[in-house]
C-alpha cells in the first residue's frame, strides 16, 4: 500500500492537466466528475494508506518513496520523493478529505459559471501542489509545492477577473506572500550553504549535531523560515492580504484561505521544529507573533460587516493560536488545532457561501437576518461550526484543541502568563464575534427574500463537516476528561513532546472552567448586544472615542494604510520620477540610433541603378585600399 | 623590335576599364551605359590577353574568347531590354526606372 | 615597333574618352569602333593575332552592328541630343572622375613595383588556342554554349512585342 503514495498527489494533477487542456469541451457534469472524483480517490487512498500506517506502522514510523532524481547541481540533488509520516498523514488527510468535500460543494456552488472547468482545474492544481508540499522529502520540492499553492491562490482569488477589484486583491495576495517567500528562499540558501543538503531528515540531523542552542546561524535560519511561514499563514506583519483574498469564490476561501494553504506555515514550522528548538529567541518570536495576531485579528473581526471578512479575520486569529502553540512548543496541539480548525472553518465558509448565494451575493450581514427558518440545515450546521470556533465546552472539537493550546501556554516550559492571557482574551473575543455573526445573520427580522435554496451537493458537505466539528476533537482530550491521547501518540515520532512545568488536575480544571465560562459569557454578551439591545450598540458607536476605535479596528488596525505609506507610495513615487531612467535612456538611444541610421540608409535605396554602381565603385575602392595599404 | 612592358599593357587595360566605369556612372542614357559596359568588358579581356602573352601561354586568349561570348550574349539580351524599356517609358533615361525601390 | 604600341594605346584611350562624352549615339559608336580597332592592334603587337582578328570581326563587327540596329530602331532624332546635353551636366563628372582617379592611382601603385617584365616576342597561334580551348577549357566552352543559347532565347523573348507586359516592371503606369 505504501507504494501507492505517489497516486495521492498524482490524481489531482492529472485531472488538472486534462481539465486545463480539454476542459472547455466537456459538460459541467463530466468536469465535476473528473474534478471531484480525482480528489475523492486521492482521499480514499489517503485513508487506506493511513489505516495501514496506523495499524501496521512501518519501521522508523515513516515511509519514503523516491520516484526519480529531480536535478543534480553539485551537492544539491533533490529528488522527486515523498516522505510520509504521521505529520504528513494528518495534513494529507485534511487536504484530501476536506478538499474533496469542498470540491463536492463547489460542483453545485459554481454551477453555470463561465469558468466552471477553469475553476476545477485550478482547484485540482491547488490540491496537487498542497499534497506535494506536505509530502515532500526535501525542502526544494516543498518549495515547489509552496509556490504552487501560492500561484493557485493568486489564480483563484482573481477567478472572477472581470472585476478589476478582484484582480487587485489577487495581486496584493501574491505580492505580500512573495515577501515571505523571498525570506524563506534566503533561509533555504542559508541552510544549504551550512549543511550542503536540503533533504529534510538529513538537514535536521545535521542541525541538531552541529548547532548549539541559540547559535546565531540557527536563529537567522529559523527567523527566515518564520518569514516564509508568516507570509503564507497571514500572520503579523504580513496578514493584510487575507481579508482581501475573500474576493475569490467562497469554496476557494474555505479550501485555500481557511483549511489548508494558510496553514502551510504551521506545517513548515512543525516540520523544521528542530531548527526552531535550537533558536529559543525565534521560537519566542513565533509565540509572540501568534499571540499578537490572534488579538489584533480578533478585534478586527469584531467590527466587520462582511460575513466573509469576519471569517477571514477569524482565520488569521485561529492561525495565531496555532503559532502560539508552536511557539510554546506544543507541537501536537498546534497540529490538532489545525485539523479541527480545518473542519469548522471550512464548514463556516461553506455555510456562509450558502447564505451569500441565497441572498443574491450579498455579503453584508446586517442586510441578512432571520434566516433561521428559511435555511434550517444551514443554520444548524453554521451554529455547530460557530460553537466549535467559540470553543463551547465539551461538545465541540474546537474546545479540545484550544484548551490544549491554552493549557500549554500556561503550564508549558516555554509558556508564560502573558501568552496565556493573550490566548485567554482571544477566546473571549472569538466567542463574541462568532455569535455576533450568528445572531445578526440568522436571527432577527428577515430583510430580503431567498433567491437560491441549497441542493444536496451543498448540504451533504455541511452535514459531514458539522459531524467532524463535533467529534473531531475527541482524538485528544485533557486529563480532566478521560485523557485520550490518540493524536499526540501518533505524532510523538515526528514532533517532540512538550515539557510541563506545573501539573495538577485541579489547576487544569480551574483553567478549563474559567475559559469555558468566559466563552459562555462572550456568547451571552453577543446575544445581549446584537439581539436583545441592539440600540445599545448603536449608542456605543456614537461615542466619539469608541467610534474612532471601531473605524480603526474595521480597517484591520490600519495596516493597509501604514503599508501604503511605507512601501507602496514610495515605490510608486520612485517609479514615477524614474520613468525615464538611465537604462531606459540607453535602450531608447539604441532604438533612436537605429531609426536614424535607417532613415539615412533608406536614402541610398534610390532605385537608380547608377547610384548602385557608384556604391560598387566606392566599395571596391575601400576594399582595394585596405588590401593594398594595410 | 617591339619591347612592350607588361605593366604598361595592364595600365592601359586599367585606364580603359576606368573610363568605362566613369561612363556607366555619368551617362543617363541606357544605350551609352551599355556601351560603357562593353568598354569595361573589352578592357578586362585586354588585361587577360596581355597577362597571357607575357607568359607565352594561350590561356589568356582562351579567356578573351569566353569574355567575347559573354559580351555577345549580354549585348543581345541588354539591347532587347532597352527596346522594351523604350516602348514602356518612351525614354532612355535610366533614372526613370527606379520602381525597384518600392 | 614599340612606338606602335604606345600610339595604339593613346588612340584607344582618346577614342574611349570620346565615346563616353558624345551626345550623339552613332558618333559614340563610331569612336567605340576606333577604340576597339586600336585595341586589336595591340593584340597583334603582343603576339595574339587570332584574338586581334576576333576583336575586329566579333566586337567591332557583329556587336557594334547590333548597337547600330537598335539605335536605328529607336529612331532617335535631334531632340535626343538636346536631352543628352541637359543630362550631362559638368558637375556630374566630378564624383565618378575623382573616384576613378583614386582607383587608377591604386592600380599604378599595385602594378608597377610588381613585375618589371617585358612581353616576349613569341606569337601564340590559333592552333595552340584551339587545342587549349577544346581540351583544358572544354567545360567552359559547353557553358559558353549554354550562355549563348540563353542569350538567343532571352533576346527573342524580350524583343517580341507582346500585348501583355512581361513583368509588372513594364506595366503601364497610371498617368498622373
Amino acid at each position: 500500500m505504501f507504494g501507492t503514495i505517489w497516486i495521492i498527489p498524482f490524481l489531482p494533477l492529472l485531472s488538472f492537466l486534462i481539465l486545463a487542456i480539454t476542459g472547455k469541451r466537456w459538460s459541467e457534469k463530466t468536469v465535476s466528475i473528473l474534478g471531484v472524483g480525482s480528489v475523492g480517490i486521492s482521499a480514499l487512498f489517503t485513508v487506506l494508506i493511513g489505516i495501514q500506517f496506523l495499524t501496521n506502522p512501518p519501521p522508523g514510523h515513516f515511509v519514503v518513496q523516491t520516484l526519480w532524481s529531480w536535478m543534480e547541481v553539485g551537492s544539491l540533488t533533490p529528488a522527486i520523493a515523498f516522505h510520509l509520516d504521521a505529520l504528513s498523514l494528518v495534513f494529507c488527510f485534511v487536504v484530501t478529505f476536506v478538499g474533496f468535500i469542498i470540491h463536492l460543494y463547489s460542483s453545485e456552488f459554481m454551477e453555470e459559471d463561465e469558468g466552471f472547468s477553469r475553476f476545477f482545474a485550478y482547484m485540482n492544481l491547488f490540491v496537487g501542489s498542497m499534497l506535494i508540499l506536505v509530502l515532500a522529502d526535501n525542502l526544494v520540492l516543498l518549495y515547489l509545492g509552496w509556490e504552487g499553492v501560492g500561484l493557485c491562490s493568486y489564480l483563484l482569488i482573481g477567478f472572477w477577473y472581470k472585476d478589476p477589484q478582484n484582480g487587485y486583491a489577487a495581486r496584493k495576495a501574491f505580492v505580500v506572500t512573495r515577501v515571505g517567500d523571498t525570506a524563506m528562499a534566503i533561509g533555504l540558501f542559508l541552510l544549504f550553504t551550512s549543511f550542503g543538503t536540503l533533504h529534510i531528515d538529513t538537514l535536521l540531523d545535521a542541525a541538531s549535531q552541529n548547532w548549539a542552542t541559540g547559535t546565531t546561524m540557527a536563529v537567522l535560519a529559523s527567523a527566515l523560515l518564520l518569514g516564509g511561514a508568516v507570509g503564507k499563514s497571514a500572520q503579523l506583519p504580513l496578514q493584510t492580504w487575507l481579508p482581501d483574498a475573500m474576493a475569490g469564490p467562497t469554496p476557494v476561501s474555505a479550501l485555500i484561505h481557511a483549511a489548508t494553504m494558510v496553514t502551510a506555515g504551521v506545517y513548515l514550522i512543525a516540520r523544521t521544529n528542530v531548527i526552531f528548538m535550537l533558536a529559543p529567541a525565534t521560537q519566542l518570536a513565533v509565540a509572540i507573533i501568534g499571540a499578537a495576531t490572534l488579538l489584533i485579528a480578533g478585534f478586527a473581526a469584531l467590527t466587520q460587516v462582511d460575513i466573509k471578512r469576519v471569517l477571514a479575520y477569524s482565520t488569521i486569529s485561529q492561525i495565531g493560536y496555532m503559532f502560539l502553540a508552536l511557539g510554546v512548543g506544543a507541537w501536537s496541539a498546534a497540529i490538532l488545532h489545525f485539523m479541527t480548525h480545518a473542519f469548522f472553518k471550512a464548514l463556516l465558509f461553506l455555510a456562509a457561501g450558502v447564505v451569500i448565494l441565497a441572498m443574491h451575493h450579498e455579503h453584508n450581514m446586517f442586510k441578512m437576518g432571520g434566516l433561521r427558518k428559511e435555511l434550517p440545515i444551514t443554520f444548524w450546521t453554521f451554529l455547530i461550526g460557530s460553537a466549535s470556533l467559540a470553543a463551547l465546552p465539551i461538545v465541540t472539537a474546537g474546545f479540545y484543541s484550544k484548551d490544549l493550546i491554552l493549557w500549554y501556554a500556561w503550564a508549558g516550559e516555554q509558556g508564560n502568563f502573558w501568552l496565556w492571557l493573550a490566548g485567554f482574551a482571544g477566546a473571549f473575543i472569538t466567542a463574541i464575534y462568532t455569535f455576533r455573526m450568528v445572531f445578526v445573520t440568522f436571527y432577527g427580522k428577515r430583510k430580503s427574500e431567498i433567491s437560491h435554496k441549497p441542493g444536496k451537493r451543498m448540504l451533504i458537505p455541511l452535514v459531514i463537516l458539522a459531524v467532524f466539528s463535533i467529534i473531531g476533537g475527541l482524538v485528544e482530550t485533557p486529563h480532566t476528561l478521560g485523557h485520550i491521547q490518540l493524536f499526540s501518540k501518533m505524532l510523538e515520532n515526528v514532533l517532540p513532546s512538550t515539557g510541563i512545568l506545573h501539573s495538577g488536575i485541579s489547576e487544569e480544571l480551574i483553567l478549563q472552567i474559567v475559559t469555558a465560562l468566559l466563552a459562555l459569557l462572550g456568547i451571552y454578551l453577543a446575544y445581549y448586544l446584537w439581539l436583545k439591545k441592539f440600540s445599545l450598540v448603536q449608542k456605543i458607536t456614537q461615542v466619539k472615542l469608541l467610534a474612532t476605535s471601531q473605524r480603526f479596528f474595521f480597517s484591520g488596525w490600519g495596516f493597509d494604510w501604514l503599508y501604503d505609506r511605507l512601501f507602496v507610495f514610495p515605490a510608486v513615487w520612485l517609479a514615477r520620477i524614474n520613468r525615464r531612467d538611465f537604462i531606459d535612456l540607453f535602450y531608447d538611444g539604441i532604438a533612436d540610433a537605429n531609426r536614424y541610421f535607417h532613415q539615412e540608409l533608406r536614402k541610398t535605396q534610390s532605385g537608380q541603378i547608377r547610384w548602385y554602381a557608384l556604391g560598387i565603385l566606392i566599395g571596391a575602392l575601400i576594399t582595394l585600399t585596405i588590401v593594398v595599404f594595410i | 623590335m617591339t619591347v612592350v612592358p607588361m605593366e604598361t599593357g595592364l595600365l592601359l587595360a586599367g585606364i580603359l576599364f576606368l573610363l568605362g566605369l566613369v561612363g556607366v556612372l555619368v551617362r543617363r542614357n541606357v544605350i551609352f551605359m551599355l556601351m560603357s559596359i562593353e568598354i569595361m568588358l573589352n578592357a578586362a579581356g585586354l588585361a587577360f590577353v596581355i597577362a597571357g602573352a607575357s607568359w607565352g601561354q594561350a590561356d589568356g586568349q582562351v579567356m578573351f574568347i569566353f569574355i567575347l561570348t559573354m559580351a555577345a550574349a549580354e549585348v543581345s539580351v541588354g539591347l532587347a531590354l532597352i527596346l522594351q524599356f523604350y516602348r514602356q517609358f518612351k525614354t532612355l533615361d535610366a533614372d526613370v526606372a527606379s520602381q525597384m525601390r518600392e | 615597333m614599340t612606338i606602335l604600341f604606345y600610339i595604339a594605346g593613346v588612340i584607344a584611350i582618346l577614342s574611349t574618352i570620346m565615346v563616353i562624352t558624345r551626345l550623339n549615339a552613332v558618333h559614340a559608336l563610331l569612336y567605340l569602333i576606333v577604340s576597339l580597332l586600336s585595341v586589336s592592334v595591340i593584340f597583334f603587337l603582343v603576339g595574339a593575332p587570332f584574338i586581334g582578328i576576333l576583336e575586329i570581326i566579333v566586337y567591332a563587327g557583329a556587336i557594334m552592328v547590333l548597337f547600330i540596329f537598335i539605335i536605328m530602331m529607336l529612331n532617335l532624332g535631334k531632340e535626343s541630343e538636346e536631352q543628352e546635353k541637359r543630362w550631362l551636366e559638368r558637375k556630374m563628372w566630378f564624383g565618378p572622375g575623382i573616384l576613378a582617379a583614386i582607383l587608377l592611382i591604386e592600380f599604378i601603385y599595385i602594378i608597377f613595383p610588381g613585375f618589371q617584365k617585358n612581353i616576349p616576342e613569341s606569337t601564340v597561334y590559333p592552333r595552340e588556342v584551339g587545342l587549349s580551348l577544346f581540351s583544358t577549357y572544354l567545360l567552359g566552352v559547353e557553358l559558353a554554349a549554354f550562355l549563348l543559347l540563353a542569350g538567343i532565347i532571352g533576346a527573342y523573348h524580350l524583343g517580341h512585342r507582346s500585348r501583355k507586359p512581361l513583368h509588372r516592371f513594364f506595366e503601364e503606369r497610371n498617368p498622373k
